[in-house]
């Protein structure tokens, strides 16, 4: 083969990519020799690391399933439906993606400070006049409300209180700030929009035609996706939910801030490393790295398996 | 019996339908022809409901349905790339319509090998649509249009994808679908040949205007 302008052009575009690669090899290849494969099973199957794998595990997938949950209606909105202001819903809709993710955090500790976060977190009660409510449905003692001073023990307002307490039904909240189900929400709110992006992809490539006919058939728009428009994109669905899934296992910025680094209780994967690089321990840190390595190229696998592209 | 009652349709600023009025008695068989982009597609979309007219009104034996639902048109329609649903089997698209109507099991069955006899496709019952040749699809289509019992049937070029020997076969199955089913057609296509073979009645399209040429 000769080397004319055109073959050099490729070649030297061939020779960035390569080196690219290679660099990226290097630097897989020179974490994974830092330790020796003992010394990773010893770590991995440590009692803390295994609770932080096990809750990685389950906290990905309810990120991933709730984000698909999400993901599939809003894709389909997106891909299907023409309406003023589309194209700012659509920026919008990539927020999660461009913010950083100390911001998406913070942004989530500071929503359960609000009013509305509050109630969420703590619940809220309804007065049931000539209803006596169980003691273990009612607001907790003492029964105030917000901004009134606390009553005194046996004073008049306290008995008035105790019998308003009666009366009234405390509808329980669903904490999450500090908590794992903080975890999940973190992970959500980023993954969420991932998986977006994907359903509204796969919706984007499938024609609208076979859902039109649906309609002739008798089909309500609900059924057309129901019946014609999912069966279609079950593919992107598992695909989405494999994005989520993958970026839920890399999340660590916001669930630091909104959900803690508590051993044993919110401590996830990526928040495993960075405990581990703050005491000093680079092999642990380096074989729970090297294990999401592992988890990540399985997901590339099945998503690529499903012919859709990350 | 159609009736078109001045149609229009604008898009992007540019008129495709202009006030389109026309009238297609019941059980006749009319070829609509013009050329690419001049709206024949956007006018069968707009009978079957997908599309609302910028102005007019639709009415199908009498009754004003412009603003009906598809699934209240009783309108069955074959589009141009024929639309099977991906992962459905033939036994299953041709069962759609009724098992959306809620008939019972052994009712669909019959419905189902009743369509497979009359379009020979009964080997096909359990393929899925990748499976089959242009031909096949396009008899998969049909029935399962039929299978909902439409009094009206649109057909968006439907014989485009098949060569020579195949579309004189498709034509003479239409003729006879139209016939047995006692169904009002409106099947757009390019062909005049394919037109003349078919139409009772041939129309044509142009600036956005219909003509009828021919009863």
């Amino acid at each position: 083969m000769t080397l004319n302008r055109s073959n050099l052009c490729w070649l030297a575009l061939a020779l960035i990519t390569a080196g690219y690669l290679i660099f990226w090899a290097l630097l897989l290849g020179a974490t994974a020799t830092y330790s020796t494969p003992e010394s990773w099973l010893k770590v991995l199957g440590s009692t803390e690391i295994r609770h932080a794998t096990w809750l990685s595990l389950v906290t990905c997938c309810l990120a991933a399933g709730l984000a698909l949950l999400l993901a599939v209606p809003v894709g389909y909105l997106m891909a299907r439906r023409e309406f003023r202001g589309k194209s700012w819903l659509d920026a919008a809709l990539d927020i999660p993606i461009i913010l950083p993710p100390l911001v998406v955090g913070l942004c989530l500790l500071i929503f359960f400070q609000t009013r509305i976060g509050q109630v969420i977190e703590g619940g809220f009660d309804v007065r049931v006049p000539g209803i006596v409510v169980p003691e273990s449905w009612r607001p907790e003692p003492p029964f105030k409300r917000t901004g009134e001073d606390e009553f005194k023990p046996g004073s008049k307002e306290m008995a008035m209180n105790d019998e308003a307490r009666k009366h009234t039904l405390h509808i329980p909240g669903f904490p999450f700030t500090y908590q794992l189900s903080g975890v999940v929400l973190a992970q959500f709110v980023v993954a969420a929009a991932f998986a977006i992006r994907t359903m509204r992809g796969t919706f984007d490539h499938l024609s609208a035609r076979p859902e039109e006919v649906a309609l002739t058939l008798g089909c309500t728009r609900f059924q057309a996706l129901w019946h014609v428009a999912l069966p279609a994109a079950r593919r992107g669905m598992v695909a989405a939910f494999c994005i989520a899934w993958a970026r839920s296992l890399g999340e660590f910025g916001p669930i630091l801030v909104f959900a803690g680094a508590t051993r044993m209780k919110t401590e996830v994967l990526p928040t495993t490393v960075w405990l581990e690089l703050s005491v000093g321990n680079l092999e642990a840190a380096v074989a729970v790295s090297l294990f999401m390595v592992a988890l990540a190229v399985l997901v590339l696998v099945v998503v690529r398996a499903t012919g859709e592209k990350v | 019996m159609i009736q078109l009652d001045h149609i229009s349709w604008k898009a992007g600023g540019r008129v495709i339908l202009a006030e389109v009025t026309i009238a297609i008695p019941a059980n006749t068989y009319a070829v609509l022809m013009g050329s690419t982009g001049c709206g024949k597609t956007t006018l069968l979309e707009i009978l079957c409901g997908l599309r609302k007219p910028t102005s007019g009104r639709v009415r199908l034996d009498g009754v004003d349905v412009t603003d009906l639902e598809p699934r209240e048109r009783g309108i069955g329609y074959v589009p141009q790339d024929l639309a099977l649903f991906p992962g459905l089997r033939v036994r299953e698209q041709i069962a759609f319509a009724p098992k959306l109507r809620g008939l019972p099991p052994a009712e669909i069955e019959a419905r189902v090998k009743r369509l497979a006899e009359q379009f020979g496709i009964v080997p096909l019952l359990d393929r899925l649509p990748d499976r089959l040749s242009g031909g096949e699809k396009q008899r998969v289509a049909l029935a399962r249009a039929l299978a909902a019992q439409p009094k009206l049937l649109l057909l968006d070029e439907p014989l485009s994808a098949l060569d020579e020997g195949m579309r004189a076969e498709a034509v003479s199955l239409l003729q006879k679908v139209q016939q047995e089913h006692g169904l009002t057609v409106l099947h757009v296509t390019h062909s005049s040949n394919e037109a003349a073979a078919l139409g009772h009645l041939q129309l044509r399209m142009s600036g956005g205007r219909l003509e009828a040429l021919q009863d």
